[in-house]
C-alpha cells in the first residue's frame, strides 16, 4: 500500500514481438447451416451452390472444405442468386431491389504474426446496380424486379419487375440497354382482343431461355399469359393464353415444350409450335392433389430421364384444408410418386443434372433442397430416393442446443471407435467443386453438442466442415412418452432431458453427460449393442437442511426394463441429485473413478467404480429462499413485476393529470408515509442499484464449478486428490480426497480442507490449479501415460480462482492471495467465460506460453499471462446484445473457439496467431483469376447482424493481425501501467492507517498460523 | 426535562453521591459526568430524559461551573467518543446507557474533540493516549492551532468524506463512502442521461451517468454529498466516460465496500473551495502538490483531463501482489480459524486495550485513584504526547475517554473530589 511502483509493461519492444508472433484474432469460418436463408442457386459446371440469406450473407459452399462468404453492404435479404456458370461470378438480387455482381478474387499472401499464409480465394462484390423507377412515377413497386434470368451466353441479363416490364442488362458492367426494354404494352398489342380486356398482365412471374434456340425467351405473367420473346428480332414468336394465375415455368429439354405451374395447385403442359402463334389451351392440365382447392404450386421442374417416362419435380400444391400448412415437395415420375413432407418451409430447390447440349436427358442424380432450418439431398438414382447426409451445413440445432464442449486432439483410438458408431458414409456428394487446399488436421477434435431433447452429437471440429459423427440420446434411459421423428425437431418431449454439461475423457472414453432434472449420466464406449439395465444411485444434496420444500420439476423416472442401447456410449450409471434441479457444474476425473457433480443446491461427489457416494454438500445459504423453494417462485417475483409494472401503467396515466398537492393535515401523516413507499416502488425503466453484495443474494448456492487436481492442500510437502468447487455467492470449497488404489475394499474419502471466501463475493466462474512452473496440471492419465510433461511438484503450486469480477492466484497449501486482477473494477465488464489456453509462437516452433482467456459479459476477449496476471490483448468478439453467443462459447486448448451466432450457427474464431483452422480451397475457373490488390481491396464491410465475418477483407486482417495487439490493448490506457496503490500518495486518511494497521496485523496472524501450522501434522490439519 | 426525583440541582448532590448503582431501579439511568478532572455521579430518568438544553444547564450546575461553554460527549456501548449537541443525541445517549451514562464535558474553547468511529480504540491501539485533553494541563503541550477553527464533524461515525479537493476543479467533488462496518444499505441509483459540456467548439452533448435516486436512510442520503442528478464522472479513479450504465454498475459494486465517485453535483452552490492542502482536519489529502485550484470552475470537462495527476494517482493498478482492502476469508476445516477479520479485530483491540491498561496501571498505582483522578490523566498526556505526534500523521489529535472507561471499574463507588 505505501509503495510506489510505476510498471510500464507495454514498451517493452521484445514482448511486443513475442505478443504479435502469439496473439490474433480472426474470425475463421462459420459452421452449421445459415440462419434464415433465403436463395439458392447452382452452379452445373463448377459444382458448386450458393445459399443467400436474410441477413444478407452469400455463401457458396463445394466439396466438403470448400466455402466462400461475401457479405452485402446492407442489410437485406437476398431474395434470387444467379450464378455465372464456369466463371467464379454469381449476380444476387437483394430484397432492396439491387442486383450485385460477386466475384472470387485471388488474395494478397498475408502474414499473421510473421508467418506467412497462403493465399486463398475470397468472394468479393464488384459491382451493383439499381434499376431505376419510371420518371414521374413516384410508386416504385411498378420497377421492383421479381426474377432473373441469365442467358447461357452470359453476357446479357433479363430482369422482370412488377410492372410486367422485362429489362435487359449488359454484363458484366451491369449497365441498362436503354430503349430495348420490353414493356407490357408491347406485348398486350400483339394479343388478341378478348384476352385483352383491359386489364394488366400483372407482374413477370418467370423468365426461362429456350434450351435449343439462345436468345429466344419465355416470358410468364402472373395473369396467365406466357410470351416467346425473340430477342434478337425484338418480335413476339408465339402466345400462350393462359387463364390461371401464373407461378413458375420450365422448359422441357427439347424445347418442345414447357410447363407452367398455377395458383391453384396445377400444371399445364404447352406445346411449342410454329403454326398458328396463339395457343389457347394446354396440351395437357393436372391438379395433382385436387379436386378440392389446392395451395399455389410455387416452383415446378420438369427432368428427362433415359428411362422413358420423365420427372415431375414440384413444391407446394398441397390441398389447402388438410394439408395446407405442411412443406412439400413432391417428386413424380411414371407410376412413382412420393410427396417429401419437411418440417419446415421450403425455399427453394434445384436438381443436379446434365447440363451438356449433347446430352439427350437431363437425367437428374439428385434433387438439393433448401429449407429454413435445414438443407436436404435426396439420391435420384437409387431407387427409392432415399436422402443423403449432409457432409455440411448439419442442422446443429436440430434440437436447441444446450450446451457443448471441446474435445481437443482426440486419440485415434477413439477416433475411430466413434465413427464406426455412426453408419453414415460420405460417400457420395454431389455438391463437389473446388479443391480443399487445407492441410489435413494434425489432430482430431471433437465438438459436443448437448440438446433440449437429451441428445449429444459429436461433431468432427478438426477442419473448416463441421460434420456429424455420432448422436447419443439419453432419452432411452428414462421413461418418456415417444420418440421424435424427422431431423429438425423444435418441440422437445421433456424439458427436463436437456443436457446441461458434457465431459469426457478421451483416454477412458469415459462420458458423463448431465441434464436438467439432476441427472448425471456415466456412459462407457461399447462396440457391442446391449441390454443391460442401468443403474441408478440418489444423492441428496440437502443434507436434511430443514425448511426447505422443492417446487421445481420432479426427477425423470429412469425405465424400469433393460433398455437396448445400441454400440456407442451407453449409460453404466445414473446418479440423480435431490432434489432434481438443473445440474450447474460437473467434472470427472477417470484415473481416480471419480465424477463430481453441482446443483443450486450443493455439489457431490460419486465413486463410479465402487458405485458409492462418497459426499454431498449444501452450499444453500439459510436466507436464500429463491433457491429453498426451486425454480418455481420466480412465479412469485413475476407476480410481483406485474403488479409493479401496472403500477407503472396506472401512474403513467395518472401523471398526465395533476396531482393534488397533499395537504397537511393531522391524518394524511400515513398517506403521505403511503405515498413515499409508493414513490420507493416506482422504479424508473433504466435505473440500477447500487449496492455490494450481500451473502443472502438469491441462489448464492448455486455450485459454478468444480475442478479435480492433484496438489498440495494439507501442507507443502505432500500432495494428493483435491476437489475444488465454486459457488454464486464466491464461496470456494477445497476437499482433501483419500484415493485408495486399486483395492476394492476400502473407500474414498472427502475430507474438507479449506473454505474461501471471496471478500467481494461474486461468482466463481472457474477454478483451476497451477504447478510450480504456473502451469495447468495436465488431464487424467496423461501424466501417468506419459503423455504430457509431468507437473512440476518440486515447487509450490497455486490456484487460480476466477470469479466474475477478479482473477486471482492463491499459493498453496497456504492460501494467500498472490496475484489479482481486478476487472470489474477497472473496466467495468464481468467475466463469463474462462479458459487456460496454450498459445504456440507462429514464428518460433518451440515456444509456446499458457494464457487466460476471458470472455466478458462485454463480449470481449482478455488475454493475461499465468500466473501473473498481466493483461496482454484485448480483442472485441461478440456483440454484447448477443448474449446467447456469450453464454454458448467454448475454448479449445489451442487458443480457438466457438460461439453461436445463430441457433444453427457456429461461429469459429482463433486467438492463436498459429493454430488458424479457416478454409483454404481453389476452383478451376473459366477466367484468370483476379488477386485483390492490398490497397483497393475491400474495406471493412458491415455485418449483418453483427454476427457474419467477410472472408476477402484480408487486407484487413493484415492489418488488424498486426496492430491489434498494440492498438486493443488495455496498456495505453492509463490503467495499465498505473499501480494498484491506491492514491498512496493523494490521501492518506485515518482509514487507510487503519487499513494498514490492520493489514500488518494480518501478517502477523498469518506467520503466527504458519508457524502454529508447522507445528502441527497433516493428519489433525485436515480432519 | 424530567429530573429524577432525589435530583435537584445543587443541594442534592451529597445525596445521590452515596447511592450505589445496584440500587438503582430499572428506569434510572445513572451520569457519570467527567470535567477537567473532576468526577460528578447523578442519575437521570430513563424515559423523559428531558431535552439536551436542559441537560447542559443541569451539568453546568452540578459541576459548578455556570457560564462556561462546554462541549458534551459520551462514550457509547462500542467504546467511541460520541458528541451530545441536541435532542436527538442526547435521547440516544440516555438510552443507550447500560447501566452507566459516561459524559465526558470539555471546554469549547480547547481543542476541538474528534468524534468518529473507533476513535476511543484508535488512541489506545498506539496513537497515544492522548484524548480528551485535559485543559489545564494539556494545552501546554499543544502546538498552536491554526488561526482557522474547523467545525465539530456532524455525524457520529465516519461513513464518508470529500477527498481530493485540491486536486480536482471546484465544480467536481470526490466522495469517498465508507460501507464496512454499517449495516445501512449504500442506499443509490443510477441512470443514464446527457451531459452538457462546454467545448471549445461549443456545447456539446455527451451521454453521462447519474445519480438518479437516493434510498432513504441509506449510506448516501445519511451523507448528505450526493445528491439526485449529479453526474457520475469517476469511479474508483476510472473515467466513466464512454461506458455503459451496466459498465459503471459493475464497477461501483466491485468497488462497493470502498466506493471512491467524482460527481459533478448538480447543485453547485455547496462547492468546497480549494485552499491549499488545508482542507479538513480529517480527510485532507497530502502532498499531492497538483495545480487543480488553477483550473477554471466552469469548465467542466471531465476530470482525467483536466486533471491528469489525479487520474494517475488514483486509478488502481489491477494486478497488484500487495493486499489490499478484500482480504478474503479463508477457513480451515479444522474450524481453527486463521483469519477472520472480525474476530481479529476485536483480539487486537482487546490486546490494546490491554496494554494500554497496563500503563496507564503503572501510573495509577503509584498515584492512587481515590486521592485525585486529575494526576494520572496528566502524567498519561505526557507520556503519550510523543507518540501521538509521531504517528497521528493527519495532525488531528484523537480524544480519549479510556482513562475513564478503563478506570471506571475500580472508582465505582469512589467519592468524588469536590
Amino acid at each position: 500500500m505505501m509503495k510506489f511502483r510505476f510498471r510500464r509493461q507495454g514498451n517493452d519492444p521484445q514482448r511486443e514481438k513475442i505478443k504479435q508472433e502469439l496473439f490474433a484474432f480472426n474470425k475463421t469460418v462459420e459452421h452449421g447451416f445459415p440462419h434464415q436463408p433465403s436463395s439458392l442457386a447452382f452452379d452445373p459446371r463448377l459444382q458448386i451452390m450458393a445459399i443467400g440469406t436474410k441477413s444478407g450473407a452469400v455463401k457458396i459452399y463445394g466439396a466438403p472444405g470448400v466455402e466462400f462468404t461475401g457479405l452485402h453492404k446492407d442489410t437485406a435479404a437476398v431474395t434470387q442468386i444467379q450464378f455465372l456458370p464456369a466463371q467464379g461470378r454469381l449476380l444476387s438480387l437483394l430484397d432492396d431491389n439491387s442486383i450485385h455482381l460477386w466475384e472470387l478474387v485471388g488474395g494478397a499472401p498475408r502474414e499473421v504474426g510473421g508467418a506467412r499464409r497462403e493465399p486463398t480465394v475470397g468472394l468479393q462484390e464488384v459491382r451493383s446496380y439499381c434499376l431505376p423507377g419510371r420518371p414521374g412515377i413516384e410508386n416504385c413497386s411498378t420497377s421492383r424486379v421479381t426474377v432473373l434470368l441469365l442467358l447461357g451466353s452470359c453476357d446479357l441479363l433479363c430482369v422482370g419487375t412488377e410492372g410486367g416490364g422485362v429489362h435487359f442488362l449488359d454484363l458484366p458492367r451491369l449497365s441498362l440497354r436503354e430503349n430495348q426494354s420490353l414493356l407490357q404494352d408491347q406485348v398486350i398489342q400483339s394479343l388478341p382482343d378478348d384476352y385483352r380486356c383491359g386489364k394488366s398482365l400483372g407482374p413477370v412471374e418467370s423468365l426461362q431461355e429456350h434450351p435449343q434456340q439462345p436468345g429466344v425467351i419465355l416470358i410468364g405473367y402472373s395473369r396467365g399469359l406466357v410470351v416467346l420473346w425473340d430477342l434478337s428480332t425484338r418480335h413476339v414468336d408465339h402466345v400462350f393464353l393462359g387463364k390461371q394465375q401464373l407461378e413458375s415455368l420450365v422448359w422441357e429439354r427439347s424445347g418442345k415444350s414447357f410447363v407452367s405451374s398455377h395458383n391453384d395447385g396445377g400444371y399445364s403442359v404447352w406445346a411449342v409450335t410454329s403454326g398458328n402463334p396463339y395457343t389457347q389451351q394446354p396440351v395437357s392440365s393436372t391438379i395433382p392433389y385436387g379436386p378440392f382447392p389446392c395451395k399455389a404450386i410455387s416452383k415446378i421442374l420438369l427432368r428427362t430421364t433415359v428411362s422413358g417416362a420423365p420427372m415431375l419435380l414440384y413444391s407446394g400444391g398441397m390441398p389447402r384444408a388438410s394439408y395446407g400448412d405442411r412443406h412439400c415437395l413432391t417428386v413424380q415420375q411414371d407410376k412413382e410418386h412420393v410427396t417429401l413432407d419437411f418440417t419446415s418451409r421450403v425455399i427453394d430447390f434445384f436438381t443436379i443434372h446434365s447440363v451438356e447440349r449433347e446430352q439427350e436427358f437431363d437425367e437428374p442424380s439428385a434433387v438439393v433442397v433448401l429449407l429454413d432450418e435445414e438443407l436436404v439431398v435426396v439420391d435420384l438414382h437409387t431407387p427409392g430416393w432415399p436422402t443423403l447426409p449432409t457432409p455440411y451445413l448439419a442442422p446443429l440445432h436440430s434440437s436447441a442446443i444446450t450446451c457443448s464442449c471441446h474435445v481437443s486432439s482426440v486419440p485415434p483410438k477413439l477416433w475411430d471407435r466413434v465413427g464406426q458408431c455412426l453408419n453414415q458414409m460420405y460417400l457420395f456428394w454431389p455438391i463437389c467443386g473446388g479443391k480443399n487446399l487445407a492441410p489435413s488436421a494434425k489432430q482430431q477434435e471433437l465438438l459436443l453438442t448437448g440438446h433440449e431433447d437429451g441428445t449429444v452429437r459429436f461433431w468432427d471440429a478438426s477442419g473448416v466442415a463441421l460434420t456429424p459423427i455420432y448422436k447419443l440420446s439419453t432419452a432411452g434411459v428414462f421413461h418418456t412418452d415417444c420418440d421424435p421423428v424427422g431431423c429438425f425437431d423444435p418441440y422437445s418431449d421433456d424439458p427436463r432431458l436437456g443436457i446441461q454439461k458434457i465431459t469426457l475423457c478421451k483416454y477412458s472414453n469415459k462420458l458423463v453427460v448431465a441434464g436438467t432434472a439432476g441427472q448425471v449420466l456415466i456412459l462407457a464406449l461399447s462396440d457391442e449393442r446391449s441390454d443391460h439395465q442401468v443403474e441408478v444411485s440418489v444423492v441428496d444434496l440437502l443434507q436434511d437442511r430443514e425448511g426447505f420444500t422443492w417446487k421445481g420439476h420432479g426427477r425423470l423416472d429412469p425405465r424400469a426394463r433393460p433398455g437396448p442401447f445400441p454400440p456407442g456410449f451407453q449409460p453404466q450409471l445414473l446418479v440423480q441429485c435431490m432434489p432434481p434441479a438443473s445440474v450447474t457444474a460437473v467434472t470427472l476425473h477417470a484415473e481416480w473413478h471419480l465424477v463430481a457433480f453441482g446443483t443450486s443446491h450443493g455439489f457431490g461427489l460419486f465413486d463410479y467404480q465402487r458405485r458409492s457416494a462418497v459426499l454431498a454438500r449444501c452450499t444453500l445459504h439459510p436466507n436464500d429462499s429463491l433457491a429453498m423453494e426451486g425454480p418455481l417462485s420466480r412465479v412469485k417475483s413475476l407476480k410481483k413485476s406485474l403488479r409493479q409494472s401496472f403500477r407503472r401503467i396506472r401512474k403513467s396515466r395518472v401523471s398526465g393529470k395533476k396531482r393534488p398537492v397533499p395537504t397537511t393535515m393531522p391524518t394524511s401523516k400515513v398517506q403521505e408515509a403511503n405515498a413515499a413507499l409508493a414513490e420507493q416502488e416506482d422504479v424508473a425503466p433504466v435505473q440500477r442499484r447500487i449496492e455490494p453484495r450481500s451473502a443472502d443474494d438469491s441462489l448464492s448456492g448455486v455450485v459454478r464449478c468444480l475442478c479435480f487436481a492433484d496438489t498440495f492442500l494439507r501442507d507443502g510437502t505432500h500432495h494428493g486428490p483435491t476437489l475444488w468447487a465454486g459457488t454464486n455467492s464466491g464461496s470456494v470449497y477445497a476437499y482433501a480426497l483419500e484415493v485408495p488404489g486399486g483395492g476394492a475394499g476400502s473407500s474414498v474419502e472427502a475430507l474438507l480442507g479449506k473454505e474461501i471466501q471471496l471478500m467481494h463475493r461474486a461468482p466463481v466462474v472457474w477454478i483451476c490449479v497451477l504447478d510450480g512452473r504456473g502451469r495447468p496440471l495436465p488431464e487424467p492419465y496423461e501424466a501417468s501415460r506419459d503423455l504430457a510433461a509431468a507437473p512440476d511438484m518440486s515447487t509450490a503450486h497455486s490456484v487460480l480462482i476466477a470469479s466474475e469480477e477478479q482473477l486471482k492466484v492463491f499459493s498453496l497449501p497456504k492460501v494467500s492471495a498472490k496475484t489479482k486482477f481486478k476487472l470489474t473494477a477497472h473496466e467495468g465488464c464481468r467475466v463469463r467465460r474462462v479458459a487456460l489456453v496454450a498459445l504456440s509462437s507462429a514464428v518460433q516452433e518451440d515456444y509456446s506460453e499458457h494464457t487466460l482467456v476471458c470472455l466478458t459479459n462485454l463480449g470481449d476477449m482478455h488475454l493475461f499471462n499465468v500466473p501473473a496476471l498481466r493483461p496482454q490483448v484485448r480483442y472485441d468478439c461478440i456483440r454484447k446484445e448477443d448474449i446467447s453467443g456469450i453464454a454458448s462459447c467454448v475454448f479449445t486448448k489451442t487458443g480457438q473457439g466457438f460461439y453461436l451466432i445463430s441457433p444453427s450457427e457456429y461461429e469459429r474464431f482463433s486467438l492463436s496467431a498459429k493454430v488458424i483452422t479457416e478454409p483454404l480451397c481453389s476452383l478451376q475457373l473459366d477466367r484468370p483469376l483476379e488477386h485483390a490488390s492490398a490497397s483497393d481491396g475491400p474495406t471493412a464491410q458491415p455485418r449483418a447482424n453483427g454476427t457474419h465475418k467477410n472472408q476477402t477483407d484480408q487486407a484487413e486482417d493484415l492489418q488488424s493481425g498486426l496492430s491489434s495487439p498494440a492498438q486493443d490493448s488495455p496498456l495505453d490506457s492509463p490503467l495499465s501501467f498505473a499501480d494498484l496503490t491506491l492514491d498512496s500518495t493523494g490521501e492518506l486518511t485515518v482509514e487507510d492507517v487503519r487499513d494498514f494497521l490492520t493489514t500488518v496485523d494480518e501478517v502477523e496472524n498469518n506467520m503466527r498460523n504458519i508457524k502454529e501450522e508447522e507445528g502441527r501434522t497433516a493428519g489433525i490439519l485436515i480432519n | 426535562m424530567i429530573l429524577s426525583a432525589v435530583l435537584q440541582p445543587d443541594n442534592t448532590m451529597s445525596r445521590h453521591q452515596q447511592r450505589t448503582p445496584f440500587k438503582l431501579p430499572q428506569n434510572v439511568v445513572e451520569v457519570k459526568s467527567k470535567f477537567d478532572a473532576e468526577y460528578r455521579r447523578f442519575a437521570l430518568k430513563r424515559s423523559g430524559a428531558g431535552s439536551f438544553q436542559e441537560f447542559y444547564r443541569l451539568l453546568q450546575s452540578v459541576h459548578h461551573i455556570p457560564g462556561t461553554d462546554l462541549m458534551l460527549g459520551y462514550a457509547d456501548i462500542h467504546g467511541d467518543l460520541l458528541p451530545i449537541n441536541n435532542d436527538d443525541n442526547f435521547q440516544k445517549a440516555v438510552s443507550s446507557a447500560n447501566p452507566l451514562l459516561r459524559i465526558i464535558l470539555t471546554r469549547k474553547e480547547d481543542e476541538p474533540i474528534v468524534f468518529a468511529t473507533n476513535s476511543l480504540q484508535r488512541r489506545k491501539k498506539g496513537l497515544g493516549l492522548t484524548g480528551l485533553r485535559p485543559n489545564a494541563s494539556g494545552s501546554t503541550h499543544q502546538k498552536n492551532k491554526p488561526g482557522l477553527m474547523i467545525g465539530l464533524p456532524q455525524d457520529f461515525r465516519q461513513i464518508s468524506s470529500i477527498i481530493d479537493v485540491d486536486i480536482l476543479p471546484e465544480s467536481h467533488r470526490r466522495v469517498r463512502l465508507h460501507k464496512h462496518g454499517t449495516r445501512k444499505p449504500l442506499g443509490f441509483y443510477i441512470r443514464d442521461g446527457v451531459s452538457v459540456r462546454v467545448t471549445p467548439q461549443g456545447v456539446e452533448k455527451v451521454p453521462g451517468v447519474f445519480i438518479s435516486r437516493l434510498v432513504r436512510g441509506g449510506l448516501a442520503e445519511s451523507t448528505g454529498l450526493l445528491g439526485v442528478n449529479d453526474e457520475i464522472l469517476e469511479v474508483n479513479g476510472i473515467d466513466v466516460a464512454g461506458k455503459s450504465l451496466d459498465q459503471v454498475t459493475d464497477m461501483m459494486v466491485a468497488n462497493s465496500h470502498n466506493l471512491i465517485v467524482t460527481v459533478k453535483p448538480a447543485n453547485q452552490r455547496n462547492n468546497v473551495l480549494p485552499r491549499g492542502s488545508k482542507v479538513s482536519a480529517g480527510n485532507a489529502s497530502l502532498g499531492s502538490g497538483s495545480t487543480g485550484s488553477a483550473l477554471s470552475c466552469d469548465s467542466p470537462s471531465p476530470v482525467s483531463h483536466s486533471n491528469p495527476i489525479t487520474a494517475s494517482d488514483s486509478i488502481a493498478e489491477g494486478y497488484s501482489e500487495e493486499e489490499d482492502d478484500d482480504g478474503d476469508l479463508i477457513i480451515e476445516n479444522d474450524n481453527l480459524s486463521t483469519y477472520i477479520p472480525h474476530n481479529l479485530h476485536s483480539s487486537n483491540n482487546g490486546n490494546y486495550s490491554r496494554d494500554s491498561l497496563g500503563r496507564l496501571g503503572s501510573v495509577a498505582s503509584s498515584a492512587p485513584l481515590a486521592h485525585s483522578a486529575s494526576m494520572p490523566s496528566s502524567f498519561v498526556t505526557s507520556t503519550s504526547d510523543t507518540s501521538m505526534t509521531t504517528v497521528n500523521q493527519n495532525g488531528s489529535p484523537a480524544h480519549t475517554a479510556s482513562s475513564s472507561s478503563q478506570e471506571s471499574m475500580r472508582e465505582d463507588g469512589n467519592s468524588i473530589t469536590l
